[in-house]
Order: structure tokens, then sequence, then C-alpha cells
């Protein structure tokens, strides 16, 4: 835990100091890697822990950046930028979640996704969310004086949301509330048979990962200043359900490798062709056929690391 | 009648088919009561209709003197009354002793907390080490649980049901598979539970429940055929019949 603790520090340390080496589009491209990432680790908290593979979890995204959007524009604030989005998203996870975690499996998959299109097909008709181009020219907000139109200082607020969002997470996943999760997804009718009322605990676990994915939204909206429908389109939930087998299901720091992979494989590949999706898909047949536990298990299988 | 467990006129049917039949029986508090029959009497299904995993079809069943029927499984586990599975039901890719925490923390208002380390919940903690001790896996703590041998799967079995600390234990049939050696090591554990604890059990090996029950029902096509004191039960000419046949 202390070396897990040390690890986090340095590496914080590292993406604190980037920009001063870096120019404008690795900074970009880092900055993404963290939403994306933190992102695909609310995705994990579901997947990996409770056993809860949803194809939805774009609508809490996109929730999440709309909110952000619709608010910033009044007034540029923290309150607005962050808390309010996170809260929205709570509420949206509960109502979803009371229904979708009734089924499971297949059926779970399918509702989420249902969902999140469902808030695909209602932005891109509603006028007042700017329909298909979305919300565009999204202000930064201002925090204690700091406009975060600058970017050193979004860098360092960034950095701090996504840090105490993981930190949340691994706090999360660690707690008698994580165990509990464990359990269900190892065996959910024992879990019951000794007293566990499974349903409620799925459901807040699909509200605590709706919650943190909701702040990535409101991040990203933040970061390129605009948010458009596909923001809830099922390539967003595709692409972070990637990032998590990519980097390690079950290891929420797997899912901050996967987005990273991702990310710079997508950057890197674009810039020599535009068949980026057919690598893509052969990379990840790869990793699926040869190393199931994604980045984290096969360093783990190398290196002889433990979890 | 005064029991601990107060079960009335229970049925269920599965279509046509009744598997239980209009079953009353009372367990007292501190008792050790075996349920016997051929395969097919309805004693898996009498389990689950207590328990909550089947609802049942006519009948009421009253537990610690308030009404149980109906209630869903966790909400029944949570009144004190845990039961075992025939066919092994661990948690295979967690250690010993976290299946055996998450059974003894789940009665745990704590169980909610997303901030804070397990550490927190040292009653459960300490209760795991008692219950591994009892079940013999204190050895074993750290072991996955689905790399234990059979016998120590089942003694897991039997574990997980005593970590929530429960007032009334329904083991079905805990010797179930288990060698001769297993099956003695394993009566002598249930010999050895608290006599607080009021055992219901559901066991083939005679041998098992003579030498642990206090009285025994009988059931035969899902109605009880007969009840009493090991030795009148032994005595008793119909139970022959339905273990043996007629003959004719």
């Amino acid at each position: 835990m202390k070396v897990k603790l040390l690890a986090f520090a340095v590496l914080t340390a590292l993406v604190a100091v980037f920009p001063q080496f870096a120019g404008n589009y690795p900074v970009k491209l880092l900055q993404e890697i963290l939403i994306w990432g933190i992102f695909a680790m609310s995705l994990d908290l579901l997947m990996g822990y409770a056993g809860m593979v949803s194809f939805g979890h774009s609508a809490f995204f996109g929730i999440g950046g709309y909110t952000a959007a619709l608010l910033l524009a009044g007034s540029p604030g923290l309150l607005t930028g962050l808390v309010v989005p996170a809260a929205v998203s709570a509420v949206a996870a509960l109502v979803i979640g009371f229904f979708s975690i009734r089924v499971s499996g297949v059926y779970f998959i399918m509702l989420t996704l249902a969902f999140s299109q469902m808030f695909y097909a209602v932005t891109f008709q509603a006028a007042w969310l700017g329909a298909e181009d979305g919300i565009v020219g999204v202000p930064r907000p201002r925090l204690l004086g700091v406009d975060l139109a600058q970017p050193a200082s979004f860098h360092l607020y960034l950095l701090v949301v996504v840090g105490l969002a993981a930190l949340f997470l691994w706090s999360v996943v660690r707690s008698p509330f994580g165990h509990v999760l464990r359990g269900i997804h190892d065996n959910e009718t024992r879990m019951q048979a000794v007293g566990y009322a499974v349903d409620r605990y799925k459901l807040l676990a699909f509200v605590v990962a709706g919650v943190v994915a909701g702040l990535g939204g409101a991040l990203y909206t933040q970061l390129v200043g605009s948010i458009t429908p596909d923001a809830f389109l099922w390539t967003t939930s595709g692409e972070a359900l990637l990032m998590v087998i990519i980097g390690g299901t079950g290891t929420l720091g797997g899912a901050m490798l996967g987005a990273a992979a991702f990310i710079l494989l997508q950057s890197l590949v674009s810039s020599y062709t535009e068949r980026w999706m057919t690598i893509l898909g052969l990379t990840f047949i790869l990793f699926v056929l040869f190393a199931p536990g994604g980045i984290v298990g096969a360093l783990r299988g190398r290196i002889g690391l433990r979890a | 009648m005064n029991g601990l467990l107060e079960i009335e006129q229970l049925s269920r049917y599965f279509g046509a088919l009744s598997a239980v039949n209009g079953v009353s029986l009372a367990v007292a508090a501190r008792e050790r009561r075996a349920i016997i029959g051929p395969n097919g009497a309805g004693k898996t299904t009498l389990f689950n209709l207590i328990t909550g995993h089947l609802v049942p079809s006519g009948g009421r069943i009253v537990f610690d003197g308030a009404p149980i029927t109906g209630l869903p499984i966790h909400a029944v586990a949570r009144r004190g009354l845990s039961r075992s599975f025939q066919r092994t039901n661990v948690f295979p890719r967690l250690s010993v002793s976290e299946n055996l925490r998450l059974a003894a923390a789940a009665a745990e208002p704590g169980s909610y907390r997303l901030i804070g380390s397990i550490g927190a919940l040292s009653g459960p903690l300490a209760r795991v080490h008692d219950v591994a001790e009892a079940v013999g896996l204190s050895e074993r703590l750290g072991e996955p649980a689905g790399r234990l041998s059979y016998g120590e799967q089942r003694q897991l079995e039997v574990g997980i049901a005593l970590a929530t600390g429960p007032k009334l234990l329904l083991l079905d049939e805990p010797t179930a598979g288990m060698s001769p050696e297993e099956t003695h090591r394993m009566t002598r554990l249930l010999a050895g539970l608290p006599r607080e604890m009021t055992l219901l059990i559901i066991e083939h090996d005679m041998d098992v429940v003579f030498s642990l029950a206090d009285r025994i029902t009988v059931l035969h096509y899902g109605e009880v055929l007969t009840e009493g004191p090991p030795d009148a039960v032994r005595a008793d000419p119909r139970v022959y019949e339905v273990y043996l046949g007629t003959g004719d």
C-alpha cells in the first residue's frame, strides 16, 4: 500500500511538471488521458469489482458534460463546473441504476446501452442544448480568483481533481463496501444468503461510478470548451470499456494505463494512416487472446508484482 | 407450542407436483433437529421455503416470534437464520478469511462505508478467527477458497453459515460427498457447536443423524411421516418402509 501511494505521488509530481518540458500537443494528450483515465476507472469499479459490465457509462459522461456546459456559461465556478454536474450525474445514476440493476449479464448491458442512447437521441433533437452541434464556447471556471483559462493553472486544477477522484475510487475498493462488491462479483446468491441486500450495494456502486464519470465529462467539457451529443454515443462507452480491458479489469490503475495506451496509440497511428480503427481492433484482439489480464496482468506475470 | 421456528401447514407446488404439502413443525430453541427422508421427499425445498429462496404456495413460517413468510432472502438471514448449501457455495476467488469476514460483517451497518479500511470492522475480524478455528481452517486463512480441497470447501461452507452468528443454523447435507474421515471430522465439528445455536440439519448419513439429533422429522412425498426422538424413529417400521420399500 505504501509503495502504491509513493508511486501515485511520484506520478502526480511528474504529471504536474510535464508542461515545463513538453509542448502544447503532448500536454493536451496528457490531459485527455487523465480525463479518460478517470472515466475508465469509474467504469472499472462497476466491471472489475462489482462485476456489472455496463455499456451505457457514456450517459454519465454526457450528463456531467452537458450540465457543466449549461451552468458554466452563467457563472463559471467550482459549484457549476464540478459539484452540480456530479450531483446531477448521481441523480441520473440513481434512476438508471434503479431499473438496470434488476437484470444482469447481457440484459444489464442492453438496458444501460438503451438509456445512454436515449440521452443521445434527446440531446441530438433538443434545440436548447444546441441539438447536433452541442454547446460550444464553454468558459473555464474561476477558482479562488484564479482564472483557469490560463493553461498552467488549468493543468494543475485538472490534475488535482483527477488525483482526488482516483484516490477516492482507490479508497472505495479497499473499504468495507468495496469488499462487499467483490463478494457480490464472486457469488451474488451467497451474499444474499448471509444477509446482504445485494441490490442496494449494486445501486450504490452504480451511483458512485456515475458520479465520477460525470466529473470526467464535466472536466472534458472544460478541456475542449464544448460538448456534443457524441459524448452520449455508445462509442464513448465502448472506448472506456476497451481502456479498462486493455489496462486490466479490476485493477483501477490499469484503467488509467489503458486510457494512456489507447490515446497515445490513437494519436500515433492516426498521424500515419486513416485506419486507426483497424489497428485498434487488432490491438484489442491481441490483448484478449494473449494478455487477458491487460497491461497490469501482463506486468504482474512478468515481474511477479502482486496486487 | 413455543418454538424458535414454527412452521404451519407449509406447502409448495411446482405445477401439479406438490414438493412440500402441508408440513407443520416446531423447533425449540437449543434443539438439534434432523430432517431425513428419501430423495425427493422435499427436504431441500423445505429449507428453500424457510430461507426465502422459494415463496410458499401456502402456510406460514414464524421465526423468533415474528412471521418471516415471503421475506426476501437477505432479510430472513438478518433475523438470525443462516444456512449452508448442499452444493458448495463459497466465494472461490476470495481467501478463506475474506469468505468468513464477509459473512461475519453482513449484519454490520459499516458495510456501506465507502471510505476507510476493513480493519475498522474489528468485531467481524475477531469472529473470523473463532469460526476458522471451529471449522478447522485456521491454517488456510490466506488461501483462495477455490483452491481448497473438496472437504475443506465443505468445512468453509459450514463456516460461512456459522460466521453470521445465527440463532438458527440450517445445514443442508453438510457431509455430502465426503470421505468417511471427513464425515467424522464434520460430525465432531457440529457436535462441538455451542448449544445455544439451534440446529436444523438435512442429512443422509444415519450415523451423523443419530449422533447429533435430539429429535428427527421424517419427510416422505412432501409430508411429515413421523417425528420423534431418535430411538422412537429408529424403531418405527414405517421409516424402514419408506427407505427400503415394502417389497411388493
